[in-house]
């Protein structure tokens, strides 16, 4: 298929690998800030192409993973109302509150809906005048511009049945939150690519020298994870820390400003709760008072304060880069895709979930047949 | 400066056991596993069951008869390459088939709802008819009842069948050896995302249609000649993936294929890449996999190459002891992971 074959082929994978080898002199960390890029190197085997002194950590740029349980339980509530049409991207159905999981509220007679982006909601809500319908907005920058856009449309069009129950999560937080812990191991970034296109990569630039960290803009394809990897491994071996741009066919240094735009205009930035890592300032998005009568949470009531249930889930750690999926003591044993501990193992963009399909260990430890034929 | 973050291990997500059949038991993959497995079988437990093969094969007064059934439930109920009713013929038609058998005779049983409009009815009748026919098979008998509208999705169909089995082969997953080869029939994960473009109003350039067809003919052709089959598995929910895990754990081999060897259609390709869904794990309805010796390969290969049905066959992988019950892949950059069974279906991701 063209524009994708060319970024996974084989020989020109290995030439990566290669140049990435003869560069390495010492141990290196990096952590690849989105579940997609994480599920690149686990399905392609990426990781498996590289000199071991070099770690891949995987970070918390899971939307799934990181929506915390008191909203997941909010949309389980609002959805299990029977007035109520509840839409959501496909993997958040499975992730599980504190008793249910959104699969299960369809199963008991809720109207649950896939829909593939949120203007199809809209149609939904004009076509059902007598349901309330509601969107779960969760996602990074990438998603938030859609979003706005069906949220702006909504009021341009007066729809007073249609709203959002709204967990949008920003990036550059998060990865502060990470390099000002005393347990980080990070030493560089791939930053998420899809999330620069909308933003671009300036506001990467302070961190980048704050920290001194090198972040490299990378791209999905197993190309643009093994070149971005090489480009930041070339920063840490001469002692740079820059922001580079791997991904350049896709992303500008100011991103994408109509969508910028679109996503002030409705949204305002707030603090925000990220499962597995706690409550990080200035870190989600929210509806601007110009909106609020599309938020969910003011017409179906808040969702309830944060609980701390106790779980042997180290999701935390894993969505930090201090622990490996597999070094749980959970994994593949009393936590799997079917019996989830955490969203780690529930969404296909999550950690756990990567591990546990492509690259599963014995609960032992001993990989088995991880890389012989 | 942002503050740093509470950072907690504990994570507050636990999961409750599903007291009630989801959507994904239906999906193909472990949960649907499970549920055979853990409460359907131990139900009925006995030695033809426990074979745990696409038909049960049967001693009947010293002939070897097939037996198999299956239910059609499918949402549009026309499209692309086929409706409920070829479905209906064909599914049963090719799990007969994938114990060497000829099939012989269908059963079919309709469960209308009430206000299915006639012309409806009448066009799967006749599709089935010509599927049957296409197949070499007769509808001898069925069953019809009507529910409440709202009910059911229009109609739902299960067909029976019977076919006579001429050879001596014992083809089922525990004579699946090290050393065989694995061959496969042909593109995969057309039925899947056909179904799924049509159904969720997606609209690409071209129209994907479904693989739907009746593999009996090619099955014959590959006996005929004198291939010492192993394992025959036709693609149905959960995919090429989810066979080769099947058939994996049952033979308590290894079994590493090589991603590049298995052929993809560009429109599903395209339609994959949008969704986040992986082709090994997609539907079919007219793609097996024939496990056989090594020996016997290339001669099955040009076997199935020259049959229509069978044109885009090829060689994905072989079996061996290495790691007993895993299936591994060699990616298209040349990493080798392991393919393990999804949940339910694969989920639409959300970027």
């Amino acid at each position: 298929m063209k524009f994708v074959d060319e970024y996974r082929d084989a020989e020109v994978a290995h030439g990566y690998a290669r140049a990435i080898a003869r560069q390495v002199t010492r141990p290196w960390t990096i952590m690849e800030i989105c579940g997609g890029q994480t599920h690149t190197i686990v399905k392609y085997g990426v990781d498996a192409l590289l000199p071991t002194s070099l770690t891949l950590v995987h970070g918390p740029g899971c939307p799934v993973c990181v929506t915390p349980i008191e909203l997941i339980d909010k949309a389980i509530e609002i959805a299990s109302r029977p007035d109520v049409i509840f839409c959501s991207f496909g993997d958040m159905l499975r992730v599980p509150g504190t008793a249910d999981d959104l699969l299960t509220v369809k199963a008991r007679g809720g109207d649950v809906r896939i829909v593939y982006a949120p203007l199809d909601t809209l149609r939904i809500a004009k076509e059902h005048p007598d349901k309330q319908v509601v969107f779960f907005a969760v996602g990074f920058e990438t998603t938030a511009p859609a979003n706005a856009m069906a949220v702006a449309q909504a009021k341009r069009e007066v729809l007073t049945n249609f709203s959002m129950l709204v967990s949008h999560v920003l990036v550059p937080p998060a990865m502060e939150a990470i390099l000002s812990s005393p347990r980080n191991r990070v030493q560089g970034f791939l930053a998420a690519g899809h999330v620069c296109a909308v933003m671009g990569y300036q506001e990467y630039e302070p961190i980048a020298t704050r920290y001194r960290v090198p972040i490299v803009v990378t791209g999905f394809e197993p190309l643009d994870v093994l070149q971005g990897i090489a480009m930041c491994i070339a920063q840490l071996e001469s002692g740079r820390t820059e922001v580079e741009n791997q991904y350049a066919r896709s992303v500008r240094r100011e991103g994408n400003r109509p969508a910028q735009q679109l996503m002030t205009e409705v949204f305002r930035v707030v603090p925000r709760k990220w499962r597995g890592v706690g409550e990080i300032p200035q870190s989600g998005l929210g509806l601007r008072e110009a909106y609020a009568v599309f938020d969910a949470e003011r017409r179906f009531g808040p969702a309830p304060s944060g609980r701390d249930i106790a779980s042997e889930c180290q999701s935390g750690l894993v969505l930090q880069g201090v622990m490996k999926p597999h070094q749980c003591p959970a994994f593949a044993t009393r936590c799997t895709p079917e019996r989830p501990l955490g969203a780690p193992m529930v969404s296909s963009e999550g950690a756990c979930a990567a591990y546990y399909r492509y690259r599963r260990m014995q609960p032992a430890g001993a990989p088995v047949a991880e890389r012989q034929p | 400066m942002t503050e740093p973050a509470e950072f907690s291990a504990a994570c507050p997500i636990p999961q409750s056991d599903y007291g009630q059949i989801l959507l994904a038991h239906g999906g193909g993959g472990r949960l649907m596993h499970q549920l055979i497995e853990q409460t359907i079988v131990p139900a009925f437990r006995n030695p033809v069951l426990d074979v745990r093969h696409d038909s049960a094969v049967l001693d009947v007064g010293g002939a070897r008869l097939a037996f198999t059934t299956d239910s059609y439930v499918v949402r549009p109920l026309f499209f692309p390459g086929g409706d409920i009713g070829t479905l209906a013929v064909n599914g049963t038609v090719n799990d007969l088939a994938m114990s060497g058998a000829k099939p012989l005779y269908l059963s079919a049983s309709f469960v209308l709802e009430e206000g299915l409009r006639f012309e409806t009815l009448q066009r799967i009748l006749a599709s089935m008819r010509r599927a049957a026919d296409a197949a070499g098979v007769q509808i001898v008998t069925g069953d019809t009842k009507v529910v409440d509208r709202g009910k059911g999705d229009g109609i739902f169909i299960t067909t029976a069948g019977v076919g006579r089995i001429e050879h001596t082969l014992a083809i089922t997953p525990t004579s699946v050896r090290p050393g065989d080869a694995i061959l496969l029939s042909g593109d995969v994960g057309r039925h899947g995302m056909a179904i799924m473009a049509v159904r969720e109003g997606l609209d690409f350039e071209t129209t994907i249609e479904s693989d739907c067809a009746p593999l009996a003919g090619l099955v014959a052709d590959l006996i005929s000649a004198g291939i010492a089959v192993h394992c025959l598995r036709d693609l149905t929910r959960g995919g090429l993936a989810s066979a080769l895990i099947e058939i994996a754990e049952a033979a308590k081999v290894h079994v590493h294929i090589r991603e590049a060897a298995v052929s993809v259609g560009e429109e599903v390709r395209g339609a994959c890449e949008i969704l986040g869904f992986d082709p090994l794990y997609v539907a079919n309805e007219g793609r097996f996999v024939c496990f056989a010796p090594e020996a016997d390969v290339q001669r099955a290969l040009h076997i199935l190459q020259t049959h229509p049905l069978g044109k885009d066959a090829s060689i994905i992988g072989s079996v061996t002891q290495t790691a007993p019950g895993l299936v591994t892949l060699e990616s298209q950059i040349g990493a080798t992971r392991i393919v393990d069974m999804l949940s339910g279906e694969q989920l639409p991701r959300i970027c």
